[in-house]
């Protein structure tokens, strides 16, 4: 079993260290892709169109698959990209039934091999099966993470697309969402925090430990990493929607960071996943490659931060694209050509010793429009960071990232930088109280929710034999 | 006497604690229930959704007041229904089948209960079947589905199938929402309402409550019927 370990110092010694296209860990994959040795590549995430997933439908859902991506293959090549990787997000009916995820996976592969043996094109396959643990958000069903059919489902898909041949492995793990959803919902922010710091981390800690585990054995397989979509990405777009205030959204994004490092300190190596937009600070703590989606990711959902969220990547998204027909061709080779635009125009500014500017415009173009952007500037996420290796437990590392978003916003909003309205002004005042009231011992935390959530989470499924005090 | 007003106030400011109290004095010292609900209840949830929908209200203060409702809405049912008294519209409302994406439909149902809907929430991955069994034990007039994936859009169809299998369509209206529906796909598959928000959604409930003949044919009194007068 792998061993984990807790980062206790910075992986880049300031924020002029963070850079897109470099990180101080690359990773080697697939055909021989360097990630994060100084080029970005894209990385093309495809989906099926409106259809149903069974058994009938299942030679028309290969095809697909096959069509999508012979074009995307087809795009890269003609568009002379350095090196490309696809991501195969599988959808939850691919992962309850392994075989079928596994199926993808290695006619992905093949795609791989053919064009490198073809074109000598470099490329690697990442795999992401749906987390159906749980099952989440079902009428009083507490969700089971740590046993049963579903988990059953989803540890034999690891093991058959890993012996499918894919090249990266990661997930969207939701360990801990019931309570942080609960917690976004009502604004709560003590259950906020228990859930992303407190059972989304335990959850962490016992999933990655596995999965790095089975890539290790492989051989081939790289442990990738994980996303905090199902936390902070709930937050970002409900904000965007004015729905959530962005300041409180910003703090999530913040304590994402500390949640998805996790993985990282059980052994992923990166890139870590595309709509983690808390990679920054991941980056900067482990120093691993990160994928990232942006204003090329429109195709799946708008977002204040398309710009500053290419700022630090080491792979470029679309994050999640239909095979639909467009004017010029189907939709994933469309935004393979997108995304292939994008990551040249970031390679020739690195060429040319001049990354940096771009990654300044790239910055200031989003910095001041939203709280979210105002914690992802490489200041930002490597104070975020700081914060984060200062402490010592998961929970403690998780508030202290939240509290450097709060302050980190209240300084961009004192210096009159970020401009914020009346109802967001009072969310920020209420973060600072609710920060500052949070207890320093996660078991005070974990007895009170469960007190009055006790009915949406099962302890056991975070390794707590009692919520109360038992807590190991 | 209680100050009826601080029911209205307590549910605008999402206090639970203090809408139970007030209702709980109030109906000790005989005021109607429907008097609770027509002018102090239904109009404290209408500033509720005005403020939401000017962006002064975010979703938990929203929820928070909903909340307050269902705590003063939980004292007042059994005494409606001793009255025969129904509500707007009763719903059976889910994300379908093999869709686990859950927080747009709850916005829709907490909307909805504001609205004086009664809301049986069947929460994710709801098979067809819990939607037709739901409608029959609960006698819903409405069903409401969400999606969020292109492949799970499919069984909105499905269900609305089920609904016709089951001898069951015409006595519901089915409305679909969710980031990949669209007015088109509504009417592709023969579903009856579509709503791009969970405020929408909630106006359109009322709406299609309001002027279905074919319930006010069977002389069934909805709260919205009431509040406009009708007898």
């Amino acid at each position: 079993m792998s061993k984990a370990t807790i980062f206790r110092t910075m992986a880049v010694s300031s924020p002029q260290d963070l850079i897109f296209g470099t990180a101080p860990k690359p990773v080697t994959c697939g055909t021989g892709l360097v990630i994060g040795g100084g080029t970005v590549f894209p990385e093309v995430n495809f989906t099926l169109p409106t259809m149903n997933i069974d058994s009938s439908t299942w030679p028309e859902v290969v095809a697909h698959y096959e069509e999508m991506a012979t074009n995307i293959f087809k795009r890269a090549v003609a568009m002379n990209v350095p090196g490309i990787v696809l991501e195969f997000e599988q959808l939850p009916q691919q992962t309850q039934k392994p075989e079928w995820g596994a199926e993808i996976t290695a006619l992905l592969e093949r795609h791989v091999k053919e064009n490198y043996e073809k074109y000598g094109l470099k490329s690697a396959i990442r795999c992401t099966p749906a987390d159906i643990r749980g099952p989440a958000g079902v009428k009083g069903v507490k969700p089971v993470m740590r046993h049963g059919e579903l988990w059953d489902q989803l540890n034999r898909s690891f093991d058959l697309c890993i012996a499918a041949g894919a090249d990266l492995m990661s997930i969207e793990s939701i360990g801990g969402k019931e309570i942080h959803d609960e917690g976004l919902m009502y604004g709560d922010v003590r259950a906020t925090v228990f859930g992303i710091a407190v059972l989304s981390c335990r959850d962490m800690n016992w999933l990655w430990s596995q999965i790095v585990d089975k890539c290790e054995k492989s051989g081939h397989t790289v442990p990738a990493g994980d996303t905090a979509c199902g936390f902070a990405n709930t937050s970002m777009v409900l904000a965007y929607q004015k729905l959530l205030p962005d300041v409180f959204a910003a703090v999530d994004r913040a304590m994402a960071g500390a949640r998805t490092l996790k993985a990282v300190e059980n052994g992923a190596k990166g890139p870590s996943k595309d709509c983690g937009y808390e990679n920054p600070i991941v980056k900067a703590v482990s120093g691993i490659p990160i994928s990232q989606e942006g204003k090329s990711a429109t195709c799946a959902h708008f977002s204040h931060v398309g710009n500053i969220s290419a700022s630090m990547c080491d792979l470029w998204s679309n994050e999640s694209v239909q095979n639909i027909r467009l004017l010029s061709g189907n939709a994933p080779e469309a935004y393979t050509e997108l995304l292939a635009y994008d990551v040249r125009l970031m390679n020739i500014a690195n060429s040319h010793k001049q990354g940096h500017i771009l990654q300044s415009w790239m910055v200031e173009s989003d910095k001041n429009n939203s709280a979210i952007g105002a914690i992802l500037t490489p200041e930002s996420v490597f104070a975020i960071g700081k914060a984060i290796v200062a402490q010592e437990t998961d929970y403690a590392r998780t508030v202290a990232a939240g509290q450097a978003a709060i302050d980190i916003i209240q300084t961009a909003v004192d210096s009159k930088q970020l401009t914020k309205g009346k109802k967001e002004l009072q969310w920020l005042e209420k973060l600072h109280k609710e920060f500052a009231a949070l207890p320093k011992d996660e078991n005070e935390l974990a007895e009170e929710i469960t007190s009055t959530m006790g009915h949406l989470y099962e302890p056991e499924s975070y390794g707590m034999k009692v919520a109360v005090g038992a807590a190991k | 006497m209680t100050d009826l007003k601080q029911l209205n106030k307590a549910i605008v400011d999402g206090d639970a604690k203090k809408a139970v109290e007030v209702t709980k004095a109030a109906l000790a010292e005989g005021t109607k229930p429907l008097d609770l609900i027509q002018n102090h209840m239904i109009p404290a949830m209408d500033e509720v959704g005005k403020l939401f929908e000017q962006e002064e209200y975010f979703v938990p203060e929203l929820l928070l007041s909903g909340r307050a409702m269902r705590g003063a809405f939980d004292l007042i049912r059994p005494l409606m229904k001793a009255q025969g008294i129904q509500p707007t519209g009763r719903v059976a409302i889910g994300s379908v089948q093999g869709d686990l994406h859950d927080i747009g439909k709850n916005l829709v149902a907490a909307m909805l209960e504001g609205a004086g809907f009664e809301v049986f929430d069947l929460g994710a991955d709801v098979k067809p079947e819990a939607f037709v069994e739901t409608v029959k034990s609960q006698n819903c007039n409405f069903v409401a589905m969400s999606a969020m994936l292109t492949v799970t859009m499919p069984k909105m169809l499905t269900t609305i199938e089920a609904l016709k299998a089951a001898g069951l369509r015409d006595k519901v209206k089915v409305m679909v929402g969710g980031a990949p529906i669209s007015l088109a796909y509504c009417h592709q598959i023969g579903a009856d309402a579509f709503s791009d928000s969970a405020s929408g959604a909630a106006v359109l409930a009322k709406e299609i409550a309001a002027g279905n003949k074919q319930f006010a044919e069977k002389g069934e009194k909805t709260l919205a019927g009431l509040a406009k007068g009708a007898k």
